[in-house]
């Protein structure tokens, strides 16, 4: 061997071939896999669904005859500017309200922040007909204080901003509190030791310093609220927006063509604000890796209770609206009959599935965490951590990311025209269970790799290098050192797809058959129907439950915490 | 310590022929080869970017290199994954699994191997004794100091009996005092366990006093190999003779015969390279250290008259700034013992006599560019 080595030197152009080892053709293997998962579930729909847009009735290519159409109809063309005023509303009064709220839990001495902060996030738990549902309880024709509104319609853009403020509310705010976490207390002292006024310092220091968090709020409650279908749904009235207008299309004149038309018309802004998002966000990056020091605020007893007096005002219509949906489910013929019952609670009674559907959403959710969480983890690791096979992995890395730019109902208008064709063997999931559960770990799938992927990228990077060099296979290190070493992420990662399996409307709506109904689906079928009180029920059994979950969620990870991670306490 | 050097027909046990590395456009190394002998502790020494860790990293297989080979006992390992290769390694973040105790990231590449029980908590005992450590097996990285966990990572490495050892800034992450002591225990255990070893450095204190050889790069390429004498006493290029130790880099010309002459003084040089002719200028080299003035005359090998421009009291020795007394003003550095400077009388603008011996000056025909005020 030294022999022949002396005896042929190594030509001078000549390129070391690595070799592939079995371990590298695995992980290759499982990424590769994971890969063609996307690409059914999310690239090959998204092509379906924009051919589709370009085809007349009998799938023959018309150019952009509908999209003419669509732009020649007022009754549709007029959704985008209704989309778009919505959206603005409600954005400006969502991130003013989430500012001032963030500010008072992370610039003030006021008292309870943690409770004001768990009752912020209370939305998150329910699906977003929910609160439309309350407000209809409060400001509808029979609602209890519908003259507040002085005598405007509740059912127009009205309703839909006071809805979708509750919904989003609790999205901007997580983004603010970040960002304000993130600002650097030092150049606030800096500017009290240059003797600038608090006015002068808010306005030249915290407020610039916090602009990418602003701006990243504003593009989530952005995308929010352009796509949410399930608050203009109860409260549009006849007041069209882009996203209730893809429901009509497809469901009420089962005009596919166009419902593809205004779903590619509505993913226009969402793509837009993912990309200005991704962009903001890779510059707040650079900020974050200058040393910070946090901010540690000094009492002000006038400035606190002011504080305290806003988030009680916030706290108090968040914990308002779950309290009339709560209420409004047991009262038994609002507003002629205020006795207590559990009537409503009888879904077996009524459309929309029954306590079937309650079932069903179970195991979406379920079969969603569980699934979804072991595939997303394990993609994110193998994208994160394998070696060379970069464009493999840099391809990856984008089909993890495409989901977020798809609005839900764009989503699962594409699944019906991908699963649904004639030619698609995969034809037989349709209509089942197992495609429910695709749609939604495919819809939630890029937040939750993007928490897999920070989370891993807090490893040291050579966990890997040490394993192969002590001759462990990486699937070893995987189970016994990333796995328990990730469990707050893995744990954060199955509640929040268990969560929004629950809540979700948008992209199953499409998706669910009579043997499939869901929960969430249920609440806008009864609703539809005029059973908004057993809609309210099937909510709050949603709420309950996505509560039930988070708490388990919460003693897990203090119990795992304690029995798992014992080496993080020194 | 350098006599460990084996027999040329025994054969190196790494061979690194013609090694390339490009990253895109950027080569990161050029063409380096180098022999390393069973037993021996090799130092890669060199500034940041120098390459010495894409050396490293290429030998363990972890990045592999675009050209060359590399052969371990005779096995040509070029293009095989590090799971296929035959090291241990220790990384600068010592990369200890945290969730594991120490007995089990000891234990963490022998529980693979199918070894029995008993015999993995025997192995895993001696190890932990071997780096002094013996009572510490149930605790958590995290429970335990920088020095500490740098142990842990070194009896993990060392757990399998590799054939070769990796180490990667191992002690750059520690406090100076750590450091120190580390030195010499990491250097002892392998003299104990005779395993090969290499490891990165940009410490040139740590190379020095821990190598049998070092291995001195710069920008891809390697600059001289050697005894940590041969480098310090016998700087083969100006960039080592600059990065190892303090320099005086002189602008003189040559005068024949390897005589040198500085600002008209004619000097004798041993490391005088010959390739200059009369008159060409040249850089000559001493360091402050090996300039003489005690007993020193007019009439001394070698003498040069200066005028003390500066005198710096450093702890132990004074570093004496100098220039000479002709029409050029050569200005140049001088270390003198405390104990030297009681005896004499310096003071700033006097005269002195002070030699440059023959045997430490080097002497390079090119024009060198070096850092201006190395210490």
């Amino acid at each position: 061997m030294i022999e022949t080595a002396a005896l042929s030197p190594p030509l001078p152009g000549h390129v070391v071939k690595e070799k592939v080892s079995r371990e590298d053709w695995i992980m290759r293997g499982v990424l590769l896999a994971i890969a063609l998962f996307l690409t059914v579930s999310i690239l090959l729909p998204l092509y379906s669904l924009m051919s589709k847009g370009f085809e007349d009735k009998d799938g023959n290519f018309t150019g952009l005859a509908n999209f003419t159409e669509f732009f020649s109809t007022p009754a549709l063309s007029y959704s985008i500017l209704n989309s778009l005023t919505i959206t603005l509303w409600t954005s400006a009064i969502v991130l003013i309200l989430a500012f001032t709220f963030a500010y008072g839990l992370t610039r003030s001495c006021m008292p309870l922040k943690s409770l004001f902060k768990g009752i912020a996030l209370v939305p998150i738990l329910m699906p977003s007909l929910l609160p439309a549902i309350a407000l209809v309880y409060f400001f509808g024709k029979q609602g209890i204080i519908s003259s507040w509104l002085l005598g405007y319609e509740l059912y127009g853009p009205i309703g839909i901003v006071m809805g979708e403020c509750i919904y989003v509310f609790p999205h901007a705010l997580t983004i603010m509190l970040i960002a304000m976490a993130m600002s650097d207390a030092r150049l606030l002292e800096a500017s009290e030791a240059l003797g600038a006024s608090k006015i002068k310092t808010f306005f030249t220091v915290t407020l610039p310093g916090m602009r990418y968090g602003l701006v990243s709020a504003f593009f989530v409650t952005f995308t929010l609220v352009i796509t949410d279908f399930g608050v203009p749904k109860v409260l549009g009235g006849k007041y069209n927006v882009l996203a209730t207008d893809v429901y009509k299309q497809v469901v009420g004149r089962q005009d596919f063509e166009m419902g593809a038309v205004v779903s590619m018309v509505l993913l226009v802004p969402a793509v837009l604000a993912f990309f200005a998002d991704r962009i903001v966000q890779r510059k707040q990056v650079a900020m974050l890796s200058t040393r910070a020091v946090p901010y540690v605020p000094k009492p002000s007893k006038g400035y606190d209770m002011a504080m305290l007096g806003f988030c009680c005002l916030v706290g108090f219509i968040i914990l308002s609206v779950l309290g009339m949906a709560f209420f409004a489910s047991f009262i038994k013929f609002w507003p002629y009959n205020m006795t207590l019952g559990l009537d409503h609670y009888q879904f077996d009674l009524m459309d929309g599935g029954g306590w079937a559907s309650y079932f069903n959403s179970i195991e979406l959710a379920s079969w969603t965490a569980v699934v979804g969480t072991i595939m997303i983890f394990i993609g994110a690791y193998l994208v994160e951590k394998s070696k060379g096979f970069k464009t493999g992995r840099n391809l990856m890395q984008f089909l993890c990311i495409i989901p977020m730019a798809v609005p839900g109902l764009a989503l699962g208008l594409a699944y019906i025209f991908f699963f649904n064709h004639p030619d698609n063997p995969l034809g037989f999931l349709y209509h089942t269970m197992p495609i429910l559960v695709i749609c939604t770990v495919t819809h939630f799938y890029t937040v939750s790799h993007l928490t897999a992927v920070t989370a891993l990228k807090q490893m040291d990077p050579e966990f890997e290098s040490v394993s192969a060099s002590l001759k462990v296979p990486f699937y070893k290190t995987f189970r016994r050192v990333t796995v328990p070493v990730c469990v707050p992420a893995i744990l954060d990662i199955s509640m929040y797809l268990f969560v929004n399996a629950m809540t979700t409307v948008s992209a199953v709506v499409f998706l669910y058959s009579p043997d499939t109904t869901l929960a969430s689906v249920a609440v806008l079928n009864m609703d539809d129907a005029g059973d908004t009180a057993p809609a309210a029920a099937m909510g709050m059994m949603i709420v309950f439950t996505a509560a039930a979950v988070r708490l388990i969620h919460s003693v897990l990870t203090r119990g795992l915490a304690r029995r798992t991670q014992a080496w993080r306490n020194r | 310590m350098c006599e460990g050097k084996p027999m040329a027909d025994s054969g190196a046990y790494l061979k690194v022929e013609n090694l390339t590395k490009k990253f895109g456009d950027f080569t990161a190394l050029k063409d380096i080869s180098l022999e390393i002998f069973e037993g021996e502790f090799v130092c890669f020494l060199g500034p940041s970017g120098c390459g010495k860790t894409t050396l490293l990293r290429a030998i363990a297989g972890l990045d592999i290199q675009t050209h060359g080979r590399v052969e371990q006992a005779g096995l040509d390992i070029s293009g095989l994954p590090p799971s296929e290769r035959n090291f241990g390694i220790v990384f600068q973040s010592y990369a200890l699994f945290p969730n594991l105790t120490v007995n089990r990231n000891v234990a963490y590449g022998l529980e693979n191997r199918k070894t029995p029980k008993p015999k993995i908590d025997a192995k895993v005992t001696e190890l932990l004794q071997l780096v002094g450590l013996p009572e510490q097996g149930q605790k958590y990285p995290a429970q335990l100091s920088g020095g500490q966990q740098q142990r842990v990572a070194l009896a993990r490495a060392l757990a399998t009996s590799p054939g070769l050892l990796l180490l990667d800034e191992p002690l750059s992450a520690l406090d100076a005092k750590v450091r120190a002591r580390l030195r010499h225990e990491i250097k002892d255990l392998q003299l104990k366990v005779g395993v090969t070893t290499i490891m990165v450095t940009h410490d040139q204190e740590e190379a020095l006093t821990m190598a049998d050889r070092i291995v001195v790069m710069n920008e891809g390429i390697i600059e001289q190999v050697g005894t940590p004498e041969d480098i310090y006493s016998r700087p083969e290029s100006p960039f080592v003779a600059d990065f190892v130790g303090t320099m005086n880099f002189l602008t003189g010309t040559a005068a024949g015969n390897g005589n040198v002459k500085l600002d008209g003084v004619e000097l004798a040089a041993i490391g005088a390279t010959d390739s200059a002719a009369d008159g060409n200028p040249i850089t000559i080299c001493i360091r402050p250290e090996d300039i003489v003035t005690r007993g020193v005359t007019k009439d001394t090998d070698n003498a040069v008259p200066a005028v003390v421009e500066t005198l710096e009291f450093l702890g132990s020795f004074y570093r004496v700034t100098l220039h000479t007394q002709g029409p050029e003003r050569t200005e140049f550095r001088a270390d003198f013992s405390i104990n030297l400077m009681r005896d004499l009388d310096f003071f700033e603008g006097g005269n002195v006599v002070v030699s440059l011996p023959a045997d430490h000056i080097r002497v390079y025909g090119e024009a060198v560019t070096h850092s201006d005020e190395a210490v």
